[in-house]
């Protein structure tokens, strides 16, 4: 695939560049950034004047629900939603049915993936057999066959001896834990953030020490370990502080949050809309400002979709009884770009943390555009205007808070290795 | 609003309707005796306590007056109307065995006066219902007529007619608006 | 000078009692979507509807021809009976479905049951449920009206409604009044609608309870002081409002034992003496006698628990008849 993407501001924050020049694409790779580059021979010409140029967006956290709940997403679907939203690569969660615990998923994912999918899948074993938090999983195995980290995302790892084995089991495989850390006994039935807002729908709360605890003792068994683990969906102040700390300790602690944890709070649960349910809850403005302040700071070195996608009949029900999560691989751009505009993140930042980030953090060779690095290239209109519908989604599912959100910032090219599998010009 | 306005009874006017009211219920009844008086609100109310003392005057005895309140008997009950406030019906007396005298002050339709029995009707078994008014305006669209009337008015359907009361609840007079 | 037009009532109907004010609510789901205006309404129309109860005949023809479905998916005999009491009252004919003999059981979802019940075509569905907010989902997918007759632990408006007008019969006004509201405020919806209704009418609500049932951000909802203690709550309170203690529901996390709750929380007639003189004593019932009341105080010259009792159908009367009438037309 050769390719010349000419005369857009490119942004690599892996080379630390923020100018114009031209990018060059031979056989899939990243051949040369220059100025005048010639277009070569057989090869397409992007115009990219006025578009910013930054290495594939990688979303480090997505829930594709394949195999098993396929009538939620599948990987052709999520893979293009990810294209849609200027994601090249997304790591899926093994939450699915079976859950990805042993090699035989993984090598299915990503065989399927490779077949059918629009852009890169990494998948992400799981640390316990079932998730069911009693036996570790096979984590060498899912390694080999594709694995690039695991986690029981969904639910935590509640007992705190099986965590730090699975900390030191994944540390001697070379393969990163994501913690989703949550104190199962302080969410009790909670169905949002506990606070002001609850108190006046009545609806039971979740406290938010019970992500800062559970958060504090991954963090702990991490550093007592000696081994590194990412934190997955940090939605709390307290969370950012206890982060912050251990990385001012030198713990090998990493952490991302998701675009709905800097852009709503629990105010969005109002009218009972289950579009606004999701575990962690919404928070509150002090947690979003804490949340802005650790990507400003680098304590938050990631931000992640939780693309969670649901079938209407999940969500169109009783508050109580609606599913967690939303939807979130085609709004994260605009979303991030609005950090941009608030200051809090520059251009070089927001490409750290939506692609170099989480490609180091997973091992990935991605997230560049280095000479030789595969070329997966986003290419992006960050003052175009549009308006969140659902049949705009192509995510098979709709359950996102921003229906009828108008959004600026949108992905105009995806380049997967060279090829455009996504446009929007 | 803002279109022309006739008087068509003045004060005074008012007072000799009231009291020649007074003085045929006396008759046609053969006095007071078993005599009550039943206001529909608010106006009826207003207008039942005036016939009230003006039969004090003549006979020296003060009649029971209750209130009824029609909202809960209407039959356009369906649609806005509902959102109508309800006043509080007030018959401190029993009805049973009793002439009642229903009062209103314009007949029209007919209309408010069957409510009005019906809900008459739910407090007891009366001997009979007699109706006075102060204005019959024509326009009926139920069986239903006067025993004592005040004053005949004919009037066109676009019109409208006001009784209209001072802040102590007497009449001051009666207005037809084109 | 009060005039009043006449002799066209059956088109614009003005009246000097409530001008033209009118209630413009398709539905009844908390008094927080209430205005001040519109609880005054509901409580001089229940006020007024009170007469009705004490006739020989109890019926007036008002919302004849009315189907009013009770759809209660948590047991309730006292409010139930109530509210069908209320719609006979008003002459609509009433039919109650309960989870037991629905089909709720059989996994079918609100919305489903909802939209076979709405072709049935009743006019008003007076709803419980356990779980908050679902009057409000119901009330999005149906045409006809939804009164709330308690959700999970959001609002119980008809409990608040009544609460305030039994108040307002002993004081004349709601302005001014302290009102203790003592328990679990936590899970309590009447506390809810009490405050959410007391506040706007110009009370002043204390709290107290143990600090394992006060929600954070309670003290937010309007003109509420959370007391550190009862006798704090209850001292020169005009009104005294006990909340039913149900520890099966609660969990055994926030309380030792019903002893211990009774011992600080339950009123006695030593912690009444603190309120003012004429103080009312209030519960939205059942009561557990020996925990929440002393029976001396339930029962005592204050307690005005079978007022509120008699207030709930009236209460109830004026709202069926307010919902029932839809849309103002918008001239």
């Amino acid at each position: 695939m050769n390719l010349l993407i000419k005369g857009g501001r490119v942004i690599d924050p892996s080379q630390n560049i923020d100018e114009t020049l031209d990018v060059l694409v031979v056989e899939g790779k990243i051949k040369e950034l220059g100025k005048g580059l010639k277009a070569p021979q057989g090869g397409d010409v992007i115009d990219a004047k006025g578009l910013l140029v930054t290495p594939g967006l990688l979303d480090m956290h997505v829930h594709l629900r394949d195999p098993g709940l396929e009538y939620k997403e599948d990987i052709v679907t999520g893979t293009r939603a990810a294209a849609a939203g200027g994601f090249t690569s997304v790591a899926c969660m093994p939450n699915t049915k079976p859950v990805n615990d042993n090699k035989a998923i993984t090598s299915y994912i990503v065989a399927k993936a490779k077949a059918e999918g629009t852009v890169n899948v990494f998948p992400i074993g799981a640390i316990t057999q079932g998730s069911k938090g009693e036996t570790l999983a096979e984590m060498g195995d899912m390694k080999e066959a594709g694995c690039v980290a695991v986690s029981d995302d969904g639910r935590p790892v509640a007992n705190a001896e099986l965590m730090r084995r699975a900390l030191e089991y994944a540390k001697g495989m070379g393969i990163m834990v994501i913690a989703h850390s949550e104190e199962i006994a302080l969410v009790g039935e909670g169905v949002m953030n506990e606070g002001f807002t609850a108190t006046e729908l009545g609806l039971k709360g979740i406290p938010r020490v019970a992500e800062d605890i559970a958060v504090a003792r991954d963090v702990y068994l991490a550093e007592y370990t000696n081994s590194p683990l990412h934190v997955a969906h940090v939605s709390t102040k307290g969370s950012v502080r206890i982060i912050r700390d251990a990385k001012a300790r030198g713990a090998k602690v990493t952490c991302e949050t998701a675009p709905h944890y800097f852009s709503l709070t629990d105010d969005a649960v109002r009218g009972y809309d289950t579009s606004a349910k999701m575990n962690p809850p919404l928070r509150e403005a002090d947690d979003v400002a804490a949340i802005k302040t650790g990507l400003f700071d680098g304590t938050i070195d990631a931000i992640a979709t939780d693309h969670a996608p649901h079938h209407l009949d999940e969500k169109d029900v009783e508050f109580n009884l609606a599913l967690n999560g939303i939807i979130g691989l085609e709004t994260a751009l605009p979303l991030a770009l609005k950090l941009v505009g608030e200051k809090v993140l520059d251009l070089k930042g927001l490409v750290e943390k939506m692609s170099l980030n989480p490609a180091k953090i997973l091992g990935l060779d991605r997230g560049t555009l280095k000479p030789e690095a595969i070329a997966d290239i986003t290419v992006i209109d960050p003052e175009q205007e549009w308006t969140v519908t659902p049949e705009g989604l192509a995510s098979k599912s709709k359950n996102s808070p921003w229906l009828g959100a108008k959004m600026k910032g949108a992905a105009v090219y995806t380049i997967v290795a060279g090829k455009v599998v996504y446009k929007n010009a | 609003m803002g279109s022309e306005q006739t008087v068509i009874l003045d004060g005074p006017g008012v007072k000799r309707a009231l009291t020649r009211i007074a003085h045929e219920i006396l008759e046609r009844n053969k006095g007071v005796e078993g005599l009550v008086l039943v206001g529909i609100r608010t106006g009826g109310v207003h207008l039942a306590h005036e016939i009230a003392e003006r039969i004090r005057e003549i006979e020296g005895e003060l009649l029971p007056v209750g209130a009824v309140d029609i909202t809960l008997y209407r039959d356009d009950i369906k649609g806005h109307a509902v959102h109508l406030p309800v006043g509080k019906t007030d018959i401190p007396f029993s009805l049973e065995r009793q002439k009642v005298v229903l009062v209103d002050d314009v007949l029209y339709t007919g209309r408010t006066i069957r409510a009005a029995m019906d809900a008459l009707m739910d407090y007891g078994r009366p001997t009979c219902i007699q109706l006075a008014v102060l204005i019959d305006r024509g326009h009926r669209e139920l069986p239903i007529r006067a025993d004592f009337v005040g004053r005949n008015v004919p009037t066109s359907s676009k019109e409208s007619i006001a009784v209209n009361f001072d802040a102590s609840n007497r009449p001051t007079d009666v207005v037809l608006q084109k | 000078m009060v005039t009043k037009t006449l002799g066209d009532r059956t088109g614009c109907f003005s009246d000097d009692e409530g001008g033209n004010m009118g209630f413009k609510h398709k539905d009844i789901i908390a008094l927080k979507d209430l205005t001040k205006e519109e609880i005054e309404l509901l409580l001089s129309t229940a006020e007024n509807m009170r007469e009705i109860n004490s006739r020989d005949i109890k019926k007036v023809p008002t919302l004849r021809g009315k189907t009013i479905v009770n759809l209660f998916y948590e047991a309730s005999t006292r409010t139930r009976t109530s509210f069908e009491i209320a719609a006979k009252r008003l002459s609509a004919d009433t039919v109650n479905i309960s989870p037991s003999t629905s089909s709720a059981t059989k996994g079918e979802t609100l919305s489903d049951t909802a939209l076979n019940l709405l072709a049935m075509k009743p006019d008003i569905i007076v709803m419980r449920h356990a779980i908050s907010g679902s009057h409000y989902f119901l009330a999005k997918r149906l045409s006809c009206s939804i009164i709330n007759a308690g959700d999970g632990a959001h609002e119980h408006p008809s409990q608040g409604l009544l609460d305030m007008l039994t108040m307002r019969d002993k004081f004349g006004t709601l302005a001014g009044l302290k009102v203790a509201i003592v328990g679990d405020i936590t899970h309590s919806r009447v506390a809810r609608s009490d405050i959410a209704g007391l506040t706007k009418m110009g009370s002043h609500v204390f709290l107290a309870g143990p600090p394992t049932m006060i929600p954070p951000g309670v003290e937010k909802l309007g003109n509420v002081t959370v007391c550190k203690d009862m006798r704090e709550a209850v001292e020169d309170a005009d009104v005294v409002m006990m909340l039913r203690i149900q520890l099966e529901r609660q969990g055994k996390t926030l309380l030792p034992s019903l002893r211990e709750y009774a011992r600080y929380y339950g009123l006695n007639p030593e912690v009444l003496k603190l309120a003012k003189k004429d103080a009312m004593v209030m519960h939205p019932g059942p009561i557990n006698r020996g925990v929440e009341l002393s029976s001396y105080v339930a029962d005592g010259a204050q307690s005005h628990i079978l007022n509120q009792v008699e207030n709930g159908v009236a209460v109830r009367m004026a709202m069926l008849y307010h919902v029932s009438g839809g849309e103002l037309p918008t001239e």
